[in-house]
Parts: structure tokens; sequence; C-alpha cells
């Protein structure tokens, strides 16, 4: 059991050692995006949210694991549309006069 | 595909197990390439779709696992989760990022809470068959804690920023002491979880006390220290994630948790520095008491007005402009009016650069979405650090709060 938890940090410092040496490289123009991002990629919580809904512990579990589900498929679905919607908006200037022209 | 994988649920459950987990696996390599690619605004895009077919695999890797019996609750959730945010997806307008990324901090640390509050129900209920171990209790509980501090502390953000609460901070005396007290017994609670999983009462005040704090966290801080305050509940909300990874045994979780996190963490700390604060001013909660520091003395310099005319003529004839927009410009809908004015004076053979500070908008690269929007190609978006040199050889620096159409029209007869 307490290996479990060894690895399980183990992999808790390496991806935040990933994550701190992409995002310093994320220019300022983009902060908001990565913000919208990272928020619909931690709205992974949704496949515990899963579990719960859909164990059958208790009737006040499945109610609570059900709004979880209703929460983090918000921000999965609009957090990706969002992002999506933000980035096509950064264009070129040549891609800009194609779409003039 | 349902019926398939219950008829072979005896033999393949060992095959199932892997699958959910390959999924699992896509899911945290697909992140980390959405967030490389994040580092270029060409390959922004695409890199980002990527990272939601990854999440798209998750779910339904999940959605086999032994442990899901039934599945009216989940598509309930799914579909009402569906219907809510599609619109704020598509719908929102990007001045109102600012509010949409603080409500969702908050459905994502309910999430990461209710995921936590209902496994400790389950692990401490009558069909428990063992003692919570203590390392599960400690994440459990740091899920709960931070996931409730920052589903209230985001909604004030939410509600400062949409102005159905005072923008203004509200303070009274003895803040800060009441703040770290009541930090500090929500602590204890935790740590007292630790050593007895099973004290029930203390689960509850401790969930209890995050809610008041996350309250009271956000209550004294103003609506120019938002784009602070919104990093880091990013990062709370993160973390709550990386804890429920923790707690229920899930590593992309900790992946993804992580990755929020960090992010979080660093966009808070660019935007103390950008305000001139340090991060520790920020982190111990006293962000709305800093005193209005940052003005720089104008005693020795002579300030000359000049009229909207005078303004156009320079503009019209200057060579090199840079265009430092302030939210004002934002908050009037003047960025299309800028462009507006930029394409008459490139017209006019001046070169345009857009000078952006960091803190500009209402939260970290705000102001870069909304010239971004206004069409404004984005080679010409400079931050802060970039362009400050440039200004030494510019002819004209052009900073915008308010109004523009006087300016543009008078251009425009040059």
């Amino acid at each position: 059991m307490t290996t479990t938890y060894i690895l399980q940090l183990y992999v808790f410092i390496l991806a935040g050692f990933v994550g701190y040496n992409i995002i310093t490289r994320v220019p300022p123009l983009l902060h908001t995006p990565l913000m919208s991002a990272t928020n619909a990629i931690s709205a992974i919580s949704i496949v515990g949210a899963l579990v719960t809904a859909g164990s059958r512990h208790s009737l006040l579990a499945s109610v609570l694991g059900m709004i979880a589900v209703t929460c983090a498929t918000i921000n999965v679905v609009g957090g990706f549309i969002i992002t999506d919607r933000m980035l096509g908006m950064f264009k070129h200037a040549d891609a800009k006069k194609d779409a003039a022209s | 595909m349902l019926t398939i994988v219950a008829t072979e649920a005896s033999g393949g459950s060992m095959t199932r197990m892997l699958l959910t987990q390959a999924t699992y696996l896509a899911a945290g390599v697909f992140f980390i390439l959405g967030l490389k690619s994040l580092t270029h605004p060409d390959s922004a895009r695409k890199g980002m779709q990527q990272a939601a077919i990854g999440m798209l695999l998750a779910i339904v890797g999940t959605l086999i696992v032994e442990e899901i019996v039934e599945y009216q609750w989940i598509i309930a959730g799914l579909v009402v989760g569906t219907a809510i945010g599609y619109p704020l997806g598509t719908r929102v307008p990007m001045t109102a990022m600012p509010q949409r990324i603080a409500v969702s901090h908050m459905f994502g640390a309910l999430a990461a809470s209710l995921v936590g509050i209902a496994e400790y129900l389950h692990r401490t209920g009558p069909d428990a068959h063992e003692v919570l171990p203590r390392a599960q209790m400690a994440a459990l509980g740091f899920e709960v804690l931070f996931g409730s501090l920052t589903v209230t502390g985001s909604f004030m953000a939410f509600g400062k920023l949409q102005e159905f609460l005072p923008g203004r901070p509200v303070t009274y005396a003895g803040q800060n002491a009441v703040n770290i007290g009541a930090f500090i017994v929500t602590i204890g609670l935790w740590g007292y979880l630790i050593y007895d999983p099973t004290a029930a009462w203390a689960f509850w005040a401790m969930t209890a006390a995050a809610f008041i704090i996350g309250i009271s966290l956000v209550l004294p801080i103003g609506g120019a220290d938002m784009p602070v305050v919104v990093s880091l509940l990013n990062s709370y909300a993160g973390l709550a994630a990386s804890a429920t990874g923790f707690a229920i045994g899930n590593t992309v979780l900790i992946i993804a948790g992580a990755l929020d996190g960090a992010s979080g963490f660093i966009l808070s700390i660019i935007m103390s520095k950008a305000m001139n604060r340090s991060f520790g001013n920020v982190i111990f909660g006293a962000f709305g008491a800093a005193p209005e520091s940052t003005a720089r003395s104008t005693a020795g310099l002579t300030v000359k007005s000049i009229t909207a005319e005078d303004a156009a003529i320079q503009l019209a004839y200057a060579g090199k402009v840079i265009v430092v927009p302030g939210y004002g410009m934002a908050v009037a809908q003047a960025q299309h009016t800028v462009r507006e004015l930029a394409e008459l004076i490139e017209k006019k053979g001046g070169e345009v650069k857009y000078a952006i500070h960091p803190v500009a908008g209402r939260m970290p690269g705000h102001m870069n979405v909304l010239l971004a929007e206004a069409n404004m190609p984005y080679e010409k978006l400079y931050d802060m650090e970039e362009i400050n040199a440039e200004f030494a050889t510019a002819d004209v620096a052009l900073v915008i709060g308010g109004s523009l159409m006087k300016l543009v029209s008078e251009v425009k007869q040059v």
C-alpha cells in the first residue's frame, strides 16, 4: 500500500516538473488560452465523478456523483470549446489578408 | 459495445482494466502535448484539439470500469453538463473571459470536492470493510479542503467580476488575523482527521470552515487584483484535482492536476511580479491591502495638453507608433476602433505595434485575446519586456483608456 503512495508521489512531482518546464515557455500572448486549457484538462476529474456516480454505494453518493459529473462535464465541453474559439482568433498577418481579400 | 463488455466481464476483467489504463496513459500524453503546443500560436489550436480527444478517450475508458454498475446517474450528469457547458463555450463574449474562467474553477473544484465527500462517506460508512488508511485520508482531506475553499473563492471572484457583488475591497479591522486564524483551525482539523479518520465531525467542520475561508479570502480583494486571484484559484483547483487522484488511486488525475497546479502557480508569480508585489504578499492573503505604490511620481515632469486635431496630425505623420491599451479600452469596446486607427496610420506609411502589460486585462493575457478578437495579427502584440526598449525610438506612444472615435475621425481628415 505504501509503495503505491510513493509511486503516486513520483508521478505528481514529475508531472509538476514537466508542467513547470512547458508552461514557463508559453508566451504571455497565450496566457488566457493557457488558463482555459489547463482548466479544461483538469476537468479530467470527471473520471472520478463517473465512478462515484455509477457505483451504487448509496443514493446520496450517486446524487453527489451525478452533480460532480455535471460540473466536470460543463468544464470538459465548455472548456475545450472556448479554448478552441480563442485560439482560432490568433492569426498571422498574412492569414488576415487572405481572409479579407 | 457495453453489452459486449458485460458478457466478457468474468474473463476479460484484466483486459478491461488494461484498456482503461491505456486510455489514461494516452490522455496524459495528449494533455502534455497539448500544453506544449501552446508555446506557439500556430500549433496551439491543433494541439488542444488532440488534448480534447485524449479527454474523450479517458471518459470512454472510464465508462467500462468494473466499479460502474449503473448508468442512469452518469447519463443524467453528462446530459445536463453538456447542456450547460455548450453555451458557456460558444456564447460567452471574450470580455467576459475572466468571470467565465472563475466560474469554471468553481465547477472544477466542486466536482473534486463532491467526489471527495462521496468517497469519505463510502469509506467510513456502514459497509466499509476497513478503516480508511491515514495516507488516503490525508489526500481526501486535502482534496475537500482545497476544493471547498476554491468553490466559494471562485464564486466570490465570479461575483465581483460579473459585478453582482461589490467590486471594491471589503475590509474590516483584524481581517488578516481572522483569516490566518481560520486557516490554522482548518489545517488543525485536517491534521486531526489524519490522526483519526473516523471523526466525521472533524470532516464536516473542516469542509464548512474551508467554504468560509474561500469567501473571506476573496472579500478584501479589488477588481484590479483579480488576475492574481484567478491564477491562484486556478492553481488550487488543480491541486484539488491532483489530490483526488491520490485519494482514489487514479494516475491521470494526478498528472492533469499537477499540470493545472503548476500553470496556476507560474501565472500567479508572473502576475504578482507584474504588479510589483511579492508572491508572499499574495499567498498570505494580504493582497487587497497593499498600498497603491505602483504609480510613479510625476513631479518635475511637464504635462502638455493637446487637442484631438494635434494628436491626429502627430499620428498621421508618425513613423512608429506604440499603442498601450488599458482595460478602459475593453470596457468601452474600443478594440475595433483602435484597429481602424492603426490601419489608417499604416496606410499613411507608419508602423503600429502594441505594448501589452501583463495585467492590462482582468486575467493573465486577457488583453491579447481582446485584441486578437478585433483581428490584430498576433505578431504585432508584444509583451512588456519585449517592447520596453523600443519606446525610445517610437514617435508616438498612444495610451488608451476610453473612447477613440474623435481621434479616428481626425486622422481620417488628415
